[in-house]
């Protein structure tokens, strides 16, 4: 089952928007490896300190990259989450599908 | 020697690239799209600076997948001479073509500012023009070079390392890594050398009136090749 194509420029077609509504998630979680320093998540540690959250002690930023697919296949999440959504070098990624 | 300067949506130094290389480098230049599949000619491919596809995802993660990067890394397996500047490193990165990637500066700020560099080495045509420290500017949020263990000590081992980021003493030192990369790692090369990719700008140091000339060590050694 494939997404048609035009969908998006014709939201006319109530019946399609139903399927895509249907499909599994899958939730992409990419965080940076544990070992860099991640300086974007610092400034936001210091930031919640400055407002008085004194118990946070490492704040880390990631992305999120949320999928709609036909068809839950792992294999071809692992390969989309490798080869594009994560960068293998500096992150690691997990994945969840949500039905 | 004919370069191809590749053009993606969002690249904003294409035109500098061009500009240097076709004035006080001396060569034939010309824009190619990224959506072109073909190098076939050229010699030097340049993958200029700026901010392809608006940094979406990660900093040139999208446009290293785009169709013309299959010849830009097909070009290098052939012995073809590429310089990634800037967004550019972070292209060659993307690709593999350089082990490595490009983060977040240490501080989270953008910097705009004139940097000093030392070649490491003199074994490719990239480094081996430069004559003792030269001055180069930057203009870059995501330039903290970083990769693993390994891959450091092998670049260092297998004289990999381009250029270091330096004081006006020549000393890499902590203040003068202003963006945090590892080692002060400013640009990397490729096993046979002729694969570039650095951070700081050398086609923006190519004519007096833009304040130095010093970029025309890196890269004179194109009219005369």
């Amino acid at each position: 089952m494939r997404v048609p194509r035009g969908l998006w420029a014709n939201p006319g077609r109530m019946d399609e928007w139903a399927r895509i509504e249907d499909m599994p998630l899958v939730r992409v979680t990419v965080m940076l490896k544990p070992d860099l320093l991640d300086s974007a998540g610092r400034a936001v540690a210091d930031s919640l300190h400055r407002m008085g959250f004194d118990s946070v002690s490492q704040a880390r930023i990631g992305r999120v990259v949320e999928l709609k697919v036909a068809e839950v296949n792992e294999e071809a999440i692992r390969s989309m989450a490798s080869r594009l959504l994560a960068n293998p070098v500096t992150e690691d990624w997990t994945y969840e599908v949500v039905e | 020697m004919r370069a191809a300067v590749l053009q993606f949506p969002g690249s904003n130094c294409d035109q500098d690239a061009l500009h240097a290389l076709r004035g006080p480098v001396g060569i034939e230049a010309e824009y190619v799209w990224h959506s072109e599949t073909s190098l076939q000619g050229f010699d030097l491919v340049f993958v200029p600076g700026g901010f392809s596809y608006g940094d979406y995802l990660r900093c040139g993660a999208i446009a290293a997948r785009s169709p013309i990067m299959q010849a830009v890394v097909a070009h290098a397996e052939a012995g073809g001479y590429v310089i990634g500047v800037c967004n550019g490193f972070q292209v060659l990165c993307e690709s593999g073509l350089l082990p490595g990637a490009l983060l977040l500066n240490r501080d989270q700020k953008f910097i705009c500012e004139d940097v000093w560099l030392r070649a490491e080495n003199t074994r490719s045509p990239w480094t081996s023009g430069v004559k003792g420290l030269i001055r180069i500017p930057i203009a870059h949020g995501e330039g903290r070079y970083a990769a693993h263990a390994e891959d450091l000590k092998m670049l260092n081992e297998e004289g990999r390392v381009a250029f270091r980021y330096v004081n006006a003493e020549g000393e890499a030192a902590e203040e003068a890594n202003v963006n945090g990369s590892a080692e002060s790692i400013a640009g990397v090369l490729s096993a046979n050398g002729r694969v570039l990719g650095m951070m700081p700008h050398p086609e923006r140091a190519c004519l007096p009136l833009l304040g130095g000339v010093d970029g025309l060590q890196i890269l004179s050694w194109l009219g005369s090749a």
